[in-house]
């Protein structure tokens, strides 16, 4: 079997970060080679690593994945992070789409210009109050489970977690109006597993900065302002 | 009335769910019918393939609703992207193992996926498949394949280019 699993991205969040956490739930260990020069990118094309150009790219169990969805489902099944049948698989999907929509608001905040954030940030906080938090608010006050699907953690718990803190940096008091998602909240994040990966010095990254940015734009060559949705 | 759990359609009925969220969808109705590989690394071959040509098919969803003077250089990207980026790939995965299907010798949402694209592509850019001769036959054995050779005929669910009208009414539909 092969040895740690191998992260290729950017030293930041962007759209590894959701592999991180799923990896320190089911308390996997993995390493990690930061892209910080165009050099770098281009030698990885060049060398057939990523299948459409794209990073992330993981090298788990002697593939190189690509495709963010893809690989956390992997690492799902793998972990047994992913319900007990097909209907509890499909509940997990539903969720995990809806949050993957909600970080998804946050995920082009930083590549924004100076204006559309302002407006972004209003999106962000009306997207998660309105229509995804609602949501899982309900699950869990109609079932009165711990965990989201099937009494049992699942990939649906740790992207809701994610999802959840991520937005609260936008907004601290976002979670007032939802006593369920407060409870799950500490609940989840007293999981040892999750635990050790929300202390300092794990591997989660840090909010996205300038510099963060700035190498992004640079290995990319992105020097355009995306556009809000 | 509480029936899209996110407010989005597409919704679909099934086995007494309301299912939301196209992927999830997807791979429910894929597991469900054995199209999603033998084991687990069957399956993560096909959710690969399958991401890639939905960042593929978003380009042209999207395309039906850009601005009269984006559609050229939308047009552009299209066709770069599946003769550079998309294509290719699936050229190469067809010439290295000679089999029929994409993913474990056997057919596959992946392979459903890919004549999906194949054709949209196509109906924007008639000659997209010209340097692809892998392609060119997997478009062929794919739509000789029983179920799909009738969907592919008149009077099936399969529904053609958005036109004006489709537009229109998903506009007004989505007007706050």
């Amino acid at each position: 079997m092969a040895g740690k699993p191998k992260l290729y991205y950017f030293d930041g969040r962007g759209k590894m970060e959701s592999i991180r956490w799923l990896l320190a739930a089911a308390g996997v260990e993995f390493e990690e080679e930061f892209l910080e020069s165009r050099e770098q990118y281009e030698n990885l094309l060049q060398g057939g690593s990523l299948l459409f150009q794209q990073v992330p790219m993981v090298e788990i169990d002697g593939m190189k994945m690509v495709q963010t969805r893809a690989i956390l489902s992997y690492i799902a099944a793998k972990y047994s992070l992913y319900g007990k049948d097909l209907k509890e698989r499909a509940l997990i999907d539903m969720y995990v789409g809806g949050t993957d929509d909600l970080m998804g608001f946050i995920l082009m905040f930083p590549f924004l210009s100076t204006e559309d954030k302002e407006k972004q940030h209003a999106v962000i906080v009306e997207k998660a109050t309105s229509r995804y938090f609602p949501v899982y608010e309900k699950v869990l006050k109609d079932h009165g489970q711990d965990f989201l699907v099937g009494n049992s953690f699942s990939w649906a718990d740790v992207h809701l977690l994610e999802a959840i803190l991520m937005v609260e940096e936008k907004k601290s008091d976002v979670l007032s109006g939802f006593p369920q998602l407060q409870a799950f909240k500490a609940r989840i994040s007293s999981i040892p597993t999750i635990k050790k990966f929300l202390q300092p010095g794990s591997q989660r990254k840090p909010v996205p900065d300038d510099k963060y940015v700035e190498t992004v734009r640079r290995v990319l060559r992105m020097y355009y302002d995306i556009k809000a949705n | 009335d509480g029936v899209l759990m996110f407010q989005q359609v597409p919704l679909v009925e099934i086995d007494g769910m309301k299912m939301v969220q196209t992927r999830a969808i997807l791979s429910y109705i894929a597991g469900k019918y054995n199209l999603y590989g033998k084991d687990l690394k069957e399956r993560a071959l096909i959710d690969m393939y399958v991401e890639g040509i939905t960042d593929l098919m978003q380009m042209i969803l999207m395309f039906p609703f850009s601005p009269p003077e984006a559609k050229e250089k939308n047009l552009d990207s299209v066709k770069e992207r599946a003769t550079n980026r998309y294509f290719p790939v699936f050229e190469k995965v067809l010439k290295q193992h000679g089999q029929d299907f994409l993913v474990g010798n056997k057919f596959s949402w992946a392979d459903v996926q890919l004549i999906e694209a194949i054709l949209a592509v196509e109906e924007k850019i008639p000659a997209v498949l010209s340097g692809f001769p892998q392609l060119q036959a997997f478009k062929i054995r794919m739509s000789n394949m029983p179920t799909i050779k009738k969907f592919l005929q008149p009077g099936s669910p399969r529904k053609p280019p958005p036109d004006e009208h489709y537009i229109e009414t998903v506009l007004k539909i989505f007007k706050k």
